[in-house]
């Protein structure tokens, strides 16, 4: 008889190789940390496409919400000054 | 619910519902949210899990996104009844990687499923309860080794076809659960192929034994596109959310396009005596296909459905123990950790 108590969802994170970062491959169910590595490297390495793997419980990622999106994320809308394009310099000058 | 962070529960995310940022606007009608929704479809971007969404268009995906991972999960069950009577070592471990692969599929999928807000166990009940759809073809059944090429090379291939328009689907985590399933099936389709290859190859008993796989599997792989474009319900919206780049019947063409050259490399003979090389139209014509025999199938009187929702079930209820053991066991090695931070803390 199943008390229903549901294994909860983790969040896979894998490095593909050293020298890149962990980047999201998808989620999972597993009863604790360890059975979630576990689980991840049976789902998402099969064919070594990774060397490390990061997993965290869903419920402990806070997520900026899609509403806020604009006012997050305008304020960089209108500093072209942060890039290297916005410098003019003469041809002569090499090397920068 | 405790599902995932990711997921989409939709009330709150309007802005209806929101904050500070929002209160000197109009508030918007749900007409202005699914032109706009149309129109960043249209543009070609993607949709995430909390975005907004018209809840048909969530409704839609979970119902496919679910049914395209009970028919990996359930695909399982008529390959899985050759395991263990591979004909060799190598077959056997290449038949086993390919299950374990259909496994895995049935993973990412119900994860994409949950990031709309789906539960894993109202899913399983679904399938479970035959309340679900999966792929008519598992229904039936495997009953040579040949049929184990046969389904390699026709339903892998049959599967690509649809998948791989998938990879561009507008819902994001959809799309790249697809990126990771036909990376992974090209493999399968080749050691179908290789399989059928071998026994085209062989004696005469195997060469019979390779035509007759055909023979059962050629039909209910035309079938697995669905029905025909003019019968087929949900593929114009479909289409126009981008869930389905193609239809049904430009699908199945292009199936038996470049299929029907494989059978005559194969020196077999695809039981259709309409199929002809079209020069004009640079397709193939094929038969009609039998839709009493695919709506039979997919209502529940296939030859296999009863078997096949039995063994589900049968695993499922006789791991539940296993899955109760884990949850308990998880909690005791929680509670003996704090037990022993707290003793490392009076010392
Ligand atoms: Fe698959
Ligand atoms: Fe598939
Ligand atoms: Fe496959």
């Amino acid at each position: 008889m199943s008390n229903k108590k549901n294994w909860p969802l983790w969040e896979v994170f894998i490095r593909s190789k050293n020298g890149l970062s962990h980047k999201h491959a998808g989620s999972l169910h597993a009863a604790d940390a360890e059975m979630a590595i576990e689980n991840a490297r049976d789902v998402y390495t099969r064919r070594n496409e990774g060397v490390s793997i990061w997993v965290v419980e869903s419920q402990h990622i806070t997520a900026s919400s899609p509403n806020q999106s604009e006012s997050l994320f305008d304020p960089a809308n209108d500093k072209v000054y942060r890039h290297p394009t916005f410098y003019n310099l003469p041809d002569e000058v090499k090397h920068m | 619910m405790k599902s995932c962070i990711f997921a989409y529960k939709h009330k709150a995310i309007l802005p209806s519902a929101s904050q500070s940022f929002y209160d000197n606007m109009k508030e918007p009608n749900q007409h202005t949210f699914e032109d706009q929704f149309q129109a960043r479809i249209d543009a070609e971007e993607r949709i995430e899990p909390k975005d907004w969404m018209p809840e048909k268009y969530r409704k839609t995906l979970i119902r496919q996104i679910s049914q395209h991972a009970h028919s990996e999960i359930v695909g399982m069950l008529p390959e899985g009844n050759w395991v263990t009577r591979a004909p060799s070592l190598r077959r056997k471990v290449a038949l086993l990687a390919k299950v374990q692969d259909e496994a895995g599929h049935g993973l990412y999928l119900y994860g994409a499923a949950e990031t709309l807000g789906a539960e894993r166990d109202d899913l399983l009940d679904e399938l479970h309860t035959g309340k679900a759809k999966y792929s008519s073809i598992f229904n039936y059944p495997t009953l040579s080794w040949a049929d184990i090429g046969a389904i390699g090379w026709l339903v892998d291939g049959a599967a690509i076809m649809n998948q791989v328009p998938l990879c561009r689907c507008s819902y994001g985590p959809y799309a790249r659960a697809m990126v990771r399933v036909c990376k992974e099936e090209s493999f399968h389709q080749r050691q179908g192929y290789e399989i059928m290859l071998t026994l085209a190859r062989g004696s005469e008993a195997q060469k019979q034994m390779a035509q007759d796989a055909l023979n059962r599997w050629w039909w209910p792989s035309l079938m697995m596109f669905g029905p025909s474009d003019k019968d087929s319900k949900h593929t114009a919206q479909s289409m126009a959310w981008k869930i389905k780049r193609f239809t049904n019947d430009e699908l199945r063409q292009r199936f038996v396009d470049i299929t029907a050259p494989q059978a005559e490399f194969l020196g077999l003979t695809i039981p259709d005596e309409d199929l002809r090389y079209n020069a004009e139209t640079g397709h193939y014509e094929f038969g009609a296909i039998n839709w009493d025999e695919f709506w039979q199938v997919v209502s529940g009187d296939g030859p296999c459905n009863r078997q096949r929702l039995k063994a589900r079930r049968k695993a499922h209820e006789e791991g539940a123990w296993v899955r109760d053991a884990a949850v308990a066991y998880a909690e005791k090695r929680r509670q003996r950790k704090a037990a022993a931070a707290q003793q490392q803390q009076v010392a």
